[in-house]
């Protein structure tokens, strides 16, 4: 008897716990706040800075879907994930999105019960080498001995990689990163493989970075985006749109610089919607209808954050490739806001 | 006939052979006494020798003012020749704060450095007992090292001024009144709490009231019923006041007489702020929680020793990392949603129950030396129970445990910089991992570890020392 009570309470609870998940949107309102999950600390795409704010590429997302939801980029709050904590972060209703690097995968997707909304940056894995082994594929490695992040996808697609290439490796395992490029610098293996934004960082912070070069094949797929809760579409369809009204923003010219210029002078129709000047699109999903114009504000159009926190003019010189616009031989690409 | 010479003073003493004076004895007597220890120490120079040598010219290139390790490494570069290392202290140089306050605001500042002050002062009497110069002396040169922060935080500010104040006032204290200094002690968690968090400082008052409450429940029960039954009817009403009266009681006080200073969010500690806040206060609920589990687990009421044997062996057989990840993640899934429990409070509670099982065990190591006859004795006397542990068995066991309880406390506040894992930023790794991803700093390596290795080192080892002169002070026997 009084275990079916208790079974009962604990159902109650979960029942409880998901209606509470329903309105995300809701919730974020009443809070006035914006909960984040972001990086603990990763190069260009999310950290503290000096003065202890968060910047950078999913940073800038964050404040954009801060800024359609609530009017105000300012309130997000930043809870720091690691890579064990963030999906049950996420879960558990600690975090109402989470924007940090994750790798979108079928397993994530379905098993763990959470929705990637859109992939904001196109990552994959890849090869730094001194330049002076002389080696100009990865498929020329060859009894090399590789720096690898234990614990991570990397490592398994390395073994895919040198496996179906019939070439062999010497794994040296290391924790992290600055451990890998400590190992790497000092010679303790010929090559350094992790995901190839991360490798192009590592570079940059090298003591002659034109010593050592980044090969070119990529051996993943690494489609790293915003990932909220199963069961919530609407909120769901909040973060996907910020991102895409970033992306058509870009595609439209439309910058931080120019939005009220355009917007007061625009003839184009596409513009008109994305800006809020023509039609209801907020409404649609329970928002207003300036609330793409508050997210370009923040921090510009999608190509605007790129070149500021991880482009070719910040040391850490990522091209665009795979993150150019489709329109420029790139996957990002906005499904039409009508 | 001859005449005998017969000397009639002595002879003055001979200068010892030059092998068996000064230097040369003593390094044929400590370290070449023998080959096997010649060897061994001539093996020992030059290791010395090849540490130093490697690492000399790394430390004497060290360049303290730059922007980024790109600059550094050309400053080395520039002074030393092309293919000389250098360290790169300008990094602590230019993000120390986040080493030491982490995200707390900098106008704020004061409030850490004076609530770090106060935690000496509030230790000066536990430490010290009734040692009045030791006490003095310690507050004196704690209020002189604050009040110096503060002007190096603050400048010469009203903080500054109230702080010369207080800590003038509690060093005299200290040299004449050192007993009232224990009234600091009591009321330090809650001017900590407040000093660091803020908010109304009627929270905290309130929060002191349930001890009170607790306290009159005691006295009124104690004699009737027992010192048992008291003390948890008193928990209990503490615990009701907690629950559901303390917030309208504050909010009423805060109504009627507005007293705050600027709430600071749990997510803007970090550094070795974080790590004094959750071993500090680990340490000190976890000493007598784990006495307490000792005596209970060398009861003979079969309930209490079984709770206690189970609580200890349990905790003590879960590794530490799994209790933060079931602080972090898995308490959210228990509690109903948008609660707002703090993580450093989970934290703090599930890293004081993890060394409370090992101080328990430390403690029952420590009671268990004691001999059969000194339990006797105070059956003899007419002792009750409580009374017999706290003047006849605690004394000893504790002075036998000394040892054991603070490498306990000195495990725990290292242990400290494992929150990292559950996202908090501590010192070593969370903080060294976000001036990492700075693009300027990115790539430095051994220049964090060695500044947080060595605050590290000073704070354990200042325990150790500590704690022999403790056991040294206490010293009984006649060896």
């Amino acid at each position: 008897m009084k275990k079916s009570v208790f079974f009962g309470a604990l159902a109650a609870t979960t029942v409880l716990a998901g209606s509470a998940f329903a309105g995300t949107l809701d919730d974020v309102k009443a809070r006035g706040e914006l909960i984040c999950g972001v990086n603990v600390g990763l190069t260009g795409f999310g950290a503290p800075d000096a003065t202890g704010a968060y910047v950078g590429f999913d940073v800038d997302l964050c404040k954009a879907v801060a800024a359609a939801v609530l009017g105000d980029a300012a309130k997000v709050k930043y809870v720091p994930t690691t890579g064990e904590t963030r999906f049950t972060a996420l879960a558990s209703g600690e975090v109402d999105v989470l924007i940090r690097n994750s790798t979108w995968t079928f397993s994530r997707d379905t098993d763990l019960k959470f929705d990637f909304v859109a992939v904001n940056y196109y990552d994959g894995q890849g090869f730094m080498v001194k330049k002076d082994l002389g080696v100009s594929s990865a498929k020329e490695l060859d009894g090399a001995t590789v720096c690898i992040q234990t614990g991570t996808t990397t490592e398994l697609n390395l073994a895919d990689f040198f496996k179906s290439n019939n070439i062999t490796y010497t794994p040296v395992n290391v924790a992290d990163d600055s451990e890998a490029l400590r190992q790497y610098d000092a010679g303790a293996c010929d090559a350094y493989t992790t995901d190839a934004s991360g490798l192009a960082a590592s570079r940059a912070s090298l003591a002659s970075p034109a010593d050592h070069i980044i090969l070119p094949e990529i051996i993943s797929k690494e489609p790293l985006g915003p990932v909220v809760r199963h069961g919530d579409n609407n909120w769901g369809d909040i973060v996907r749109w910020t991102y895409y009204a970033l992306l058509t923003a870009e595609e439209k010219g439309v910058t931080k610089a120019n939005i009220d210029q355009v917007a007061s002078s625009t003839t184009d129709p596409e513009i008109k919607r994305l800006l809020g000047l023509e039609g209801d699109m907020g409404a649609m999903m329970g928002l207003d209808k300036d609330w793409s114009r508050r997210a370009i504000a923040v921090s510009g159009n999608y190509g605007e954050i790129f070149e500021a926190h991880i482009g070719t003019s910040t040391p850490i010189g990522l091209a665009r490739g795979l993150n150019a616009l489709w329109t420029q031989g790139g996957l990002q690409y906005a499904p039409p806001i009508r | 006939m001859s005449l005998l010479y017969i000397r009639k003073d002595m002879l003055g003493p001979s200068a010892p052979p030059a092998s068996q004076t000064g230097a040369i004895r003593w390094l044929r007597e400590n370290l070449f006494s023998g080959p096997v220890n010649s060897i061994l120490t001539l093996l020992a120079i030059y290791v010395l020798y090849a540490l130093i040598s490697l690492s000399w010219p790394w430390l004497a290139n060290g360049v303290w003012t730059a922007s980024s390790l790109q600059e550094c490494r050309s400053i080395v570069a520039a002074s030393a020749g092309p293919d000389a290392g250098g360290a790169c202290w300008a990094m602590i140089h230019e993000r120390w704060h986040q080493f030491i306050f982490g995200f707390y605001p900098p106008d704020l500042w004061w409030r850490p450095i004076l609530a770090f002050g106060l935690l000496f002062v509030a230790l000066a009497p536990v430490l010290y007992a009734d040692n009045k110069s030791a006490m003095s002396k310690l507050c004196g040169l704690i209020g002189v090292l604050a009040v110096l922060c503060l002007i190096g935080a603050d400048g010469f500010s009203f903080h500054t001024v109230l702080a010369i104040a207080l800590f003038a006032g509690l060093t005299a204290f200290a040299a004449t009144k050192p007993r009232a200094l224990l009234t600091v002690t009591i009321l330090f968690p809650f001017i900590a709490l407040w000093l660091l968090w803020g908010g109304s400082i009627w929270g905290p008052i309130t929060a002191l009231l349930g001890f009170m409450v607790m306290a009159m429940i005691y006295s009124l029960i104690a004699p009737k019923l027992g010192p048992v039954m008291g003390a948890s009817l008193g928990f209990i009403a503490a615990c009701l006041w907690w629950l559901f009266l303390q917030s309208y009681v504050s909010e009423a006080w805060q109504a009627l007489l507005p007293l705050e200073l600027t709430y600071v969010t749990s997510d803007k500690f970090g550094g070795f702020l974080l790590a004094f806040v959750i071993g500090v206060a680990s340490i000190s609920i976890s000493l007598p929680l784990g006495i307490l589990l000792a005596l209970g687990r060398r009861s003979d009421m079969m309930l209490i020793k079984t709770l206690s044997v189970g609580f200890i062996e349990f905790v003590r057989g879960v590794p530490l990392i799994t209790m933060l990840f079931t602080a972090s993640l898995l308490l959210q899934y228990f509690l109903p949603p948008q609660t707002k429990f703090d993580l450093i409070l989970r934290v703090v509670i599930l890293v004081t129950i993890f060394s409370a099982a090992y101080n328990a065990e430390v403690v029952r190591g420590g009671l268990a030396a004691l001999p059969r006859g000194q339990y006797e004795a105070a059956d003899a006397l007419g002792l009750d129970y409580w009374q017999a542990q706290r003047l006849i068995i605690m004394p000893q066991a504790l002075k036998i445990s000394i040892p054991g309880i603070v490498s306990t406390f000195i495990g725990l506040f290292k242990d400290t910089t494992l929150v990292s894992f559950v996202g908090l930023a501590d010192p070593l790794r969370g903080i060294t991992t976000i001036v990492r991803a700075d693009i300027n700093w990115k790539g430095i390596y051994w220049e964090p570890y060695i500044f947080v290795g060595g605050i590290f080192f000073i704070v354990c080892f200042g325990m150790s020392r500590y704690s022999m002169y403790l056991e040294n002070k206490l010293k009984t026997d006649h060896r």
